[in-house]
């Protein structure tokens, strides 16, 4: 799992710190991954700045995307059970739901 | 004879300021209260009923109920609140932008490398045969082909 957002490395490494989290998160400060792969919320941002809407991709290990998720409204995630569904799947496993 | 105080104005005011104030406190915290915000769109309907019965009391027993005054601003004021939240859920909430060009099931996803929180730089071609280490770096040493993959995550970011 990665995370992605326009924040800086520092304020993502606040984030993972003061939220326990371990999962990586990369700084796209510049919105160039966001805009190459059409993800801008133009304006979107608490100061007007361009983010990232909320999107979620699963892509397996040639590359290839095998799941997207992109919700129409900004407080929908996905489900860890979907998400852990289409992977297991991804996979060649029954679904475990760990 | 003592009038009341018109308890129903009071906490229907306050209902409705807590059906807003409730959902980044608490109700978001659930996928099920989160997706649509129907308990605090709940809260924020009775506390309304309450309100109108309190004014209507007030107005119509003035003899034993205050609230003309009262009523009629807090009223006016619950109203307001439960539009802007209605508009924050309803409508802001879902302005998102259609990203159609955003990479489809079956698209090779369009590789990068972009700094992690401690300045790493990662590839995303790098990591789709490595899984991760527990403790969250990456490890190419491991090589687990039965979980391979990536889950990428865009978010807002600002939290």
């Amino acid at each position: 799992m990665i995370a992605i957002s326009v924040d800086s490395p520092a304020e993502s490494e606040k984030l993972r710190q003061s939220q326990g989290y371990r999962l990586p998160i990369l700084s796209d400060a510049k919105d160039d991954v966001i805009r190459r792969w059409d993800l801008v919320h133009p304006h979107g941002g608490v100061d007007g700045a361009d983010i990232a809407r909320p999107a979620e991709f699963l892509i397996d290990a040639s590359g290839k995307v095998r799941w997207v998720n992109l919700t129409d409204d900004i407080v929908v995630r996905a489900r860890p059970e979907e998400v852990l569904a289409v992977f297991d799947a991804m996979n060649g496993r029954a679904p475990t739901g760990k | 004879m003592k009038r009341s105080w018109n308890w129903p104005v009071w906490v229907g005011f306050l209902l409705v300021l807590a059906g807003l104030v409730s959902y980044p406190l608490f109700f978001a915290r659930f996928p099920v209260t989160r997706d649509f915000p129907w308990a605090n769109l709940a809260m924020m309907a009775l506390g309304l009923v309450l309100l109108g019965v309190g004014i209507a009391r007030a107005f119509r027993q003035p003899d034993a109920y205050r609230g003309k005054v009262f009523g009629s601003i807090l009223g006016v004021a619950g109203i307001g609140v439960a539009a802007f939240a209605c508009y924050g859920f309803l409508v802001l909430a879902r302005q998102l932008p259609g990203s159609h060009g955003a990479p489809r099931v079956g698209e090779i996803a369009p590789d990068f490398t972009l700094p992690d929180s401690k300045n790493v730089p990662v590839n995303l071609s790098g990591l789709e045969s490595s899984p991760f280490a527990p403790n969250g770096e990456i490890s190419t040493a491991m090589s687990a082909p039965q979980t391979a993959g990536v889950l990428l995550i865009f978010y807002r970011g600002y939290w």
